[in-house]
Parts: structure tokens; sequence; C-alpha cells
């Protein structure tokens, strides 16, 4: 996911830089301290996913600066006042709003959000896209022939270098891809990435002990910064 | 009364030490500055850009773990808005804790 940051304040962006670094799927491609600029890069480059935007900035506010664009992406606000949080809902481009100073345990709140938010349009898109295609399963590139794996027999996902390794209850498949690719075609509610190389099937999960999972006879590794979001997904007692 | 601390700053590093350099570099570096900002502002008795001024400088507060200091600052910075001043002096005691607090850190 590729984000910026609009602060004013360097220490806050500064923070919020270190708050990504947990997360291998958020890459900061820039970072301003006014609006201004952000819109000028925006202008030139409209891959942006998402923004952490904060509100109080000298002569134009991030109200303004979400305001001024007509397609925004995906805004999670930061700021030093509480006040303005009602406010905040009233735009559908807006994710979350966090509270300076920013915990690690808020943080990682929010990025989960982020990763589960559909903007307006996506929400459509994605429904029109559930009509025309079967959405329980995908094909893949092995030795030359497409094979169907049912997304409900894949239990792991591993990266390899330049491939990936499709682990089902009986079969493994080397594919060459990458997780970022395949995670983007796995329905979010079933998978999650619990480490940069691992996506796993949340249903295929025998036991977990501190920072592994068991999923048949494979111990997969959580990270520090998925950990909270593996524990949110599980129907806990 | 609350002390300044980097407990917040060492959490959100997880022992990154070029991290916490960097902050309090920032900190180092920035804080005379706005507060520099803040008191000339506040010496022209314009209250809406000390209010601004007190803005910026609350979020420093907060990253100190002042967190008595920081109520100090909203309600001091809303005072403002409304042109009105009775908080300025414990204000001032916050800036001034700060101020001794970052003359001793050493960010290396």
């Amino acid at each position: 996911m590729k984000c910026l940051i609009i602060d004013d304040d360097a220490t806050a962006r500064l923070i919020v830089r270190q708050l990504c670094e947990g997360f291998d799927s958020i890459t900061i491609v820039e970072e301003f301290s006014n609006a201004i600029d952000a819109m000028k890069f925006l202008n030139a480059d409209s891959s942006v996913d998402a923004i952490f935007l904060d509100i109080h900035m000298p002569s134009f506010s991030g109200f303004d600066f979400i305001q001024t664009l007509k397609s925004p992406p995906k805004i999670i606000l930061t700021t030093s006042d509480r006040n303005f949080a009602l406010d905040a809902f009233e735009y559908d481009c807006v994710v979350d709003y966090l509270v300076k100073p920013i915990t690690k345990e808020r943080f990682d709140k929010a990025i989960g959000k982020l990763k589960n938010f559909k903007m307006p349009n996506q929400q459509d898109t994605s429904k029109a896209n559930a009509d025309s295609e079967s959405t329980d399963e995908l094909y893949v590139n092995v030795d030359r022939r497409l094979v169907k794996i049912s997304f409900s027999d894949i239990n792991i996902i591993e990266a390899k270098g330049d491939y990936i390794k499709i682990k089902t209850n009986d079969k493994s498949h080397i594919v060459h891809s990458t997780l970022k690719k395949i995670e983007d075609k796995l329905p979010n509610e079933t998978f999650l990435k619990v480490h940069r190389s691992y996506i796993i099937n949340l249903s295929k999960i025998i036991d977990i002990e501190d920072n592994s999972v068991l999923i048949k006879q494979d111990i997969i590794p959580v990270s520090r910064s998925n950990r909270s979001e593996l524990m949110k997904r599980l129907n806990l007692l | 009364m609350d002390i300044p601390n980097l407990n917040y700053i060492k959490e959100l590093s997880g022992g990154d030490k070029q991290f916490e350099k960097k902050v309090l570099t920032i900190l180092i570096e920035e804080f005379p500055m706005e507060l520099d900002r803040f008191v000339d502002n506040y010496k022209k008795m314009d209250y809406k850009k000390s209010a601004e001024d007190v803005h910026k400088l609350k979020h420093k507060i907060s990253i100190l773990g002042l967190v008595n200091g920081y109520h100090v600052a909203v309600a001091f910075e809303n005072e403002l808005k409304l042109e009105s001043n009775s908080l300025y002096g414990s204000f001032m005691e916050v800036m001034d804790q700060i101020k001794l607090f970052l003359k001793k850190v050493n960010p290396s």
C-alpha cells in the first residue's frame, strides 16, 4: 500500500513513519509538511492508496485538503484535537481518527481498519466483480498448466524468493508470483498475512502459541506487528 | 507535577536508537524556536496565533509524557481562543520543565 504522510510537525511525521515500519504492506512514498505540496504530488501521481493526514495545519487544514481532492485515497486523520472526530467521519474516505500522541496499539488497529476499508466506489466495483466472477477459487500457472485451486483447500502460502509455495491439504504448488499479488486475490475474511513470508488460511489454524501458529504439521511464525490483527480475527472465548 | 520522560519515545522505538536520536534531535532543535514564536505572539497579544503556537507545542508536551502539562496546554489553547490568559503562568512552568529537560538530555 503506497502511503503519504502530511503533517506540519516534523516529530509527528517521524513518529508515523516509525509506526509504519512494523508493516511490510505499507510503503511511505513521500512526506509533506504542508497540504499544497502534497496536492501537487497527488496531481502527478495518482497511485497513492492512503494518506496519514494532520488536521490542524497553518493556512490549509486537513479537511480543506480532502475537499480539494476529486477522488481522495483512504485517509487516516492524525490530530491533537479530539473535537473534530464527528466532522471527520462525514467524509467517506476517512478510515480512522488518531489522537496524538499515537500509541502503537492504536496505530496497529488503524492499519487493520485501513486494510479492510472499502471506499464507496470500491464496494460497487467489488460487488460487480463478484457478480461476474467466481470468488471461490483461483487459477495458478504450474508448469505451463493453469491449475484450479479452491480457496478452501489452501492452508498456507509461503514466499520463496521470486516464487510462492501454495500448500493445500494434499499438495504443494510452486508458482512464479509474489505474496502481494496472491494476497490481493484472496478473500480478506479468510486469509491473513501473519509474517512477511506467510499468508495463512485462518480456518485451518489448529493452535496458536506465543509468536507462531500451527497449521497441519507446519509451524508458521507470526510477526509482532501482525499478531494483534490475528488475535482480532479469532473468535476468542 | 509530572516529570518529562522518554517512555513514549522508547516504547515506539522498540530499541531503534537511530529513531530515538532523530526524535530528540528534532525536539531539541524545534522546541526553543516554537516557544520563542509563542512568546513573541503572546507579547504582541496576538492570542489567535498564540493559540496555534500552543497547539503545536502541545504535541511535544505529550511526547515527553507530561500528562498534566498536556491538560494545561489544552486548557490554555482553548482559553487563548477566547482571548483569555489566566493559565499563562502554569503553561510557562511546563515550558520551563521541558527546556531544562532538553538541555540535559543527550540524543546520542
